[in-house]
């Protein structure tokens, strides 16, 4: 019995190890610039837990392999522990654990610690039980007022933009969310019912969008091309089809669009969309 | 330091009628068999839930014609309707994570052992005793009704998964599954807090106030002591999930906004526009969350705690061998417990908290992960050099070992604030706490049954069909959660009702369907455990007062034990509770009752200076 639950412990180890080893059920390619630290961070944290997942397991596997009852001894070795031991172990552990919880932080810190450079490509995004809604501010880059008092879904007002600010002339507002490669991106993130969550796997990146709040974040993306985006938060009935893309441009590609009026700015949209397509699965 | 004075308070003659032997019960034993069969049916319910949820998930479109016919609102034509998935999501977690993992370990196992370890008569408020389990019922019965009252817009339940985050959870008006069901949903778990605070106030007190003769607190089993730090932890966080669950309804029924900020748009109505959606301002959505997770986070620890102290009970008793570090043990458990309290952030990194809150809490997060590591380590010292029977108990709780590292060790992952953006509500999340909350948990408790069913029921359960059900289970369980871990990392969302909307997730179906099938394998050989469960209390072998040549004071009485489980003489305690393999003792195990007189033989034979062989007091 000993000898056969080793043996299965052991072949479980490593087909949950070979599982991870397998490219195209792995991270897609990554688009942003943080991602590449990222990923780092991710493959030294997964080999320090595989090490320490295989060690123990082996481990285990070993003790029931070895010490089964057998005619040999008759007693089980007396002892009540070491306490040289459990020094040992829980300094060793501590000084891992703490210290990739420590090696973590940077590209947080990098992604949170600081506000967008002064420059960035600034888009509002209004998250609304099943749509994406994304607010571009124009040529004049200053975004036009809005106020709850003026959304009107049935309208196609979803984010209560209000016409009469000369700031919202040039604005546009699309279910798509364009931004240019290379060069840093800041999204302003609302919502107007329940919390969503914007995720797109290529870019690492994720965060909520809570009602009563304005959460900037940023990043940069690097890679032109058109990407699947998804609620990562559950929202309601129909969570799973609040979907949308990202289209990383090309700086001239992406201007030429901004600057064009609201009816061009949705058919232009159509058109890219139709252009770029989703990336090659693993 | 023992219990004379409280004797007299809480002896009670044995009843003689039904109802109050086997209903409305005192005794603690009673009670603590009425906890697991309420755990039993509640696990039935779970499991049905999670292999309709598979279903949906790896078959989409595919048409049941018995769902139909069962749930004509949530599966019309037999098709599973977004909402049914999404309500099962919800009812799936809270039923498993209140209703099981919650009930059998503590109330279950707890209730019935704690007292008899310790050498007590009973619980120190039987009436209380009863209460807790009453109330906790009550509980389910309001859960149960939470599916069935929301038939008017086609759910089986409440949607919100077992978090319910506010607003979603806050607002009747923001969907299917916000209804009368979120109601109940609410209410349910507002009096499963009631009925655990209750059981916690009960432990603590007669771990504190009614241990025997010579059983000084280092001398108690580890499962004492996990069962005591589980107290703890649920008297400090229920009230605050109570308080919570309180405000939501409020928001809900009485115009309050607590959750709720002001400026909501919803089904085309402005908040305040119109009396379909009275007006509200001023709510956070965030401080739902961080009440949620202050009591979320400390309910994990809830859950696994009793299943700790269970294996390294069962380890040390089938391994023949002393529990390796016993004080080393009962620090980490103490560690857990405390740190246990300051992680609850790390669920919200991405919520819109301070990023220098999310630093603070990852680092925390990652310490806690010492004291599990130093756990793992004292259970392989106490297999080294052991003489390992091989019962079912013991499998399972060796089983326990495995997964609880398997499932533990990715919180590494987690747990820090980067990887969180890729890695958030993803399926490696749902991997990652079903394997060490959920399935190591449920293996201490599957240890704990093998191992005590002979004390509960006076008989033994069957070894052979035990066994055929460890093996399908251990390696089921891997089966279905570690492909879980490579669909997070591809980027699969939880909580998604299909995934056939999206192309990257394509790739992934022969894993989405291969884990369906180990699942439904899984859960097929639990039919095996319920058989040989009720089988055996009929039919099994004769236990005895000691079948397996056991070391504490459960051992030292009758199988089932009397009403005042000591038949009127309090057991006195001698030294520590894992006394096997003395040198020189006459045989591999020497009972907490055990007089001093052999020891003199032994004084010898102790090794190390974390152990507890018969140091402690003296009487």
């Amino acid at each position: 019995m000993g000898r056969a639950l080793a043996v299965i412990i052991w072949i479980l180890t490593l087909l949950s190890v070979s599982l991870f080893f397998i490219d195209k059920w792995w991270f897609p390619t990554a688009i942003s610039s943080h991602a590449a630290a990222l990923d780092r961070q991710f493959l030294i944290t997964i080999i320090v837990v595989g090490l320490a997942f295989t060690a123990a397991q082996v481990g285990l596997g070993y003790m029931v392999w070895k010490y089964r009852e057998d005619a040999d001894r008759s007693r089980a070795t007396y002892t009540h522990g070491s306490s040289k031991l459990e020094v040992i172990w829980t300094v060793v552990t501590a000084i891992i654990f703490i210290g990739l919880a420590v090696m973590g932080q940077s590209v947080w810190a990098s992604l949170r610690f600081n506000d967008a450079p002064p420059g960035s490509y600034q888009v509002e995004v209004v998250a609304q039980q099943f749509q994406w809604n994304f607010h571009y501010p124009g040529t004049d880059r200053v975004f036009g007022r809005t106020d709850p008092n003026l959304i009107d879904d049935s309208g196609l007002n979803f984010i209560g933009l209000d016409e009469a600010d000369p700031n919202a002339k040039d604005d546009a507002v699309h279910t798509v969310l364009a931004i240019p490669s290379g060069r840093p991106v800041e999204l302003l993130l609302r919502s107007k019912d329940v919390i969503h969550n914007i995720w797109v796997p290529q870019l690492r990146f994720k965060q909520d969008l809570v009602p009563g709040m304005v959460i900037r974040v940023h990043f940069t993306a690097n890679t032109p091309g058109k990407y699947e985006l998804a609620c990562a938060e559950l929202c309601g009935q129909l969570h799973f089809q609040m979907k949308s893309y990202l289209l990383v441009l090309p700086d001239d590609e992406l201007g030429a669009l901004t600057a064009l009026p609201q009816d061009q700015f949705q058919t232009r949209m159509t058109e890219l969309l139709a252009k770029y397509k989703l990336p090659a699965q693993n | 330091m023992s219990g004379e004075t409280h004797e007299a308070v809480h002896r009670h003659p044995a009843p003689t009628g039904f109802i109050r032997k086997y209903i409305f019960s005192l005794d603690h034993k009673v009670i603590g068999i009425q906890y697991i069969m309420l755990a039993l049916v509640a696990v039935l319910v779970g499991m049905t839930m999670s292999v309709l949820m598979r279903m949906n998930l790896s078959w989409p479109g595919t048409n049941w014609p018995i769902l139909g016919t069962l749930f004509p609102g949530g599966a019309p034509d037999g098709m599973m309707t977004p909402e049914f998935y999404l309500s099962l999501v919800t009812m799936h977690g809270t039923i498993m994570v209140f209703f099981v993992l919650t009930t059998a370990p503590q109330g279950g196992f707890g209730n019935y052992f704690l007292p008899i370890q310790i050498g007590a008569e009973d619980m120190a408020f039987p009436v209380l005793n009863m209460l807790s389990f009453w109330v906790t019922l009550v509980g389910f019965i309001v859960i149960l009704a939470a599916i069935f009252f929301s038939g008017a817009d086609s759910t089986v339940g409440p949607i919100g998964g077992w978090t319910g985050y506010a607003p979603l959870s806050a607002l009747p008006n923001a969907g299917p599954g916000q209804g009368m069901g979120m109601n109940l949903w609410i209410i349910s778990i507002a009096i499963f807090c009631v009925g655990s605070l209750l059981g916690a106030l009960n432990f603590i007190t007669t771990l504190l106030n009614m241990r025997t003769r010579g059983m000084s607190l280092m001398r108690m089993p580890l499962t004492c002591w996990a069962w005591f730090t589980t107290a703890v932890l649920a008297l400090l966080s229920f009230p605050v999930l109570l308080g919570g669950g309180i405000l939501l309804l409020l928001d809900r029924l009485a115009g309050t906004s607590f959750f709720i900020p002001g400026g909501l748009y919803l089904s085309g109505i402005l908040s305040g526009t119109d009396e379909r959606f009275p007006l509200h301002t001023g709510g956070s959505p965030i401080l739902w969350q961080h009440l949620f997770w202050f009591f979320g986070h400390p309910e994990v620890y809830i859950a696994i705690l009793p299943g700790m102290g269970a294996t390294s009970h069962i380890l040390s008793t089938f391994a023949r061998k002393p529990v390796f570090g016993y004080r080393a043990m009962v620090f980490a458990i103490f560690a857990i417990g405390l740190l246990g309290f300051f992680v609850w952030g790390h669920h919200m990194f991405i919520s819109g908290m301070s990023p220098y809150s999310a630093m603070t809490f990852s680092i925390l997060t990652l310490s806690i992960g010492v004291p599990s590591a130093v756990k793992t380590f004292n259970w392989l010292g106490t297999l080294w050099g052991a003489r390992i029977r091989f019962t079912t108990a013991m499998l399972f709780a060796i089983g326990f070992v495995s997964l609880f590292v398997a499932g533990g060790i990715t919180g590494l992952v987690l747990g820090q604030t980067s990887l969180d953006l890729p890695m958030h509500d993803t399926y490696f999340v749902t991997a990652h706490f079903h394997l060490v909350m959920g399935v190591a948990s449920i293996f201490g408790m599957f240890a704990a049954t093998y191992f005590w069913f002979p004390k509960m029921f006076g008989r033994l359960m069957n070894e052979s069909l035990g066994k055929f059900h460890f093996w399908i289970t251990f390696i089921g369980v891997y089966c279905i959660f570690v492909p879980m871990h490579t669909m997070g990392i591809v980027g699969m969302p939880r909580r998604f009702a299909q995934f056939t909307e999206y192309e990257y997730l394509k790739t992934l179906h022969p894993l989405v369907v291969f884990v369906s099938i180990a699942a439904i394998a899984t859960v097929l050989a639990q039919i095996v455990f319920y058989f040989n469960l009720l089988w055996s209390i009929f039919k099994g072998k004769r236990a005895g007062e000691n079948p397996w040549d056991a070391t504490t004071l459960e051992w030292t009485t009758a199988s089932p034990p009397p009403h005042d489980n000591f038949a009127g003489h309090l057991p006195v305690v001698y030294r520590g509770p894992y006394e096997f393999a003395v040198p020189g003792a006459a045989n591999d195990f020497v009972m907490q009752t055990e007089p001093e007189v052999i020891l003199q033989a032994v004084g010898s034979g102790r090794e190390g200076t974390s152990g507890n062989g018969h140091d402690g007091h003296r009487h």
